[in-house]
């Protein structure tokens, strides 16, 4: 994947997949310590034990229609070339957490990219799952929260296209104004 | 610059829109957003067919999401499903071409043949 972006897209996928209806993800920069986290967390279906232990294993996956289950482990290879790690807590029936953590300013990090992008394709299933998104950098912080958005919109869909245009240019923009170098 | 503001004019006029919305409709199309969907740019498709669809005022086409559809090296991939008639899979698009998709096909209903495979092969 180019962007880290692309890479919180697909596993916020899982989570969709995975019944969730409830999905947020945070990304958060740390200078003090070098770091970069990113977290998509859910209220999903969520996996046994030895679902979680081979979930980044890229020959592993739950579907019945291919052999290969590759998102995590490239996340998990991102993470760890930029030397950080790929953590994932899961209970079934309650959800899964993924969090993955970069070193900041690691030579090798792709850029975060276009997060708005991101959340304007997520909240196209902003009728199944919620989304709430939250960037934060030093004392600075940018939240979204579809649920919020639906309420604030009276009868208006989120997933209106018009909504979802201004959605994608707003969370960008937001994300711009915390002053993030991701 | 978006604003808050900008996203209550928003519900302003599509509120108005509801109104007068016929009820013919139905239109969807699906985006393939697997792993291997979104390494090829299907995020982008997504891009261009929301805003493609914003600016020709097409609020009633529904855009949903699936993921791997099993044909990984012909991403990034859409379905256009129109009721009563058959489904169109098109693969391998660009934004330009997911724009033309929306003008030629689900404006005019003439199918895109450069970019569609299986045509008919899908209900």
């Amino acid at each position: 994947m180019r962007e880290l972006s692309l890479h919180v897209l697909d596993i916020a996928r899982n989570s969709i997949e995975a019944g969730a209806t409830a999905l947020q993800i945070s990304v958060v920069e740390e200078p003090a310590t070098d770091t970069l986290e990113l977290t998509v967390r859910d209220n999903g279906r969520g996996m046994d034990a030895a679902a979680l232990q081979r979930a980044t294993d890229p020959f592993f996956t739950t579907r019945e229609t291919r052999k290969v289950g590759l998102g995590l482990s490239l996340l998990q290879a991102t993470c760890e070339r930029c030397g950080g790690a790929l953590e994932i807590r899961s209970r079934p029936n309650e959800g899964t957490e993924v969090r993955g953590t970069l070193q900041l300013t690691h030579v090798d990090r792709p850029p975060l990219g276009d997060m708005g992008k991101v959340v304007q394709a997520l909240a196209c299933e902003a009728d199944r799952t919620s989304l709430r998104y939250r960037h934060q950098t030093v004392g600075k912080r940018f939240e979204i929260d579809t649920h919020e958005l639906r309420k604030e919109l009276g009868g208006v869909p989120v997933t209106d296209p018009r909504v979802l245009c201004w959605l994608a240019e707003f969370v960008k923009n937001g994300i711009i104004s915390t002053g993030s170098k991701a | 610059m978006k604003t808050r503001e900008e996203l209550r004019a928003i519900r302003e006029r599509a509120k108005a829109a509801l109104a007068v919305r016929d009820s013919e409709g139905g239109l969807r199309v699906v985006v393939a957003m697997g792993t291997c969907g979104i390494a090829a740019g299907a995020r982008e498709i997504m891009g261009a067919l929301l805003d493609e669809l914003s600016s020709r005022g097409l609020s009633d086409v529904s855009v949903t999401q699936t993921g791997c559809r099993g044909l990984c090296d012909r991403e990034p991939m859409v379905e256009v499903l129109i009721p009563g008639r058959p489904g169109v899979s098109y693969c391998r698009l660009t934004p330009q071409a997911m724009r033309r998709i929306v003008a030629d096909h689900l404006v005019n209903g003439q199918v895109v043949n450069e970019y569609a495979i299986g045509a008919g092969t899908e209900a």
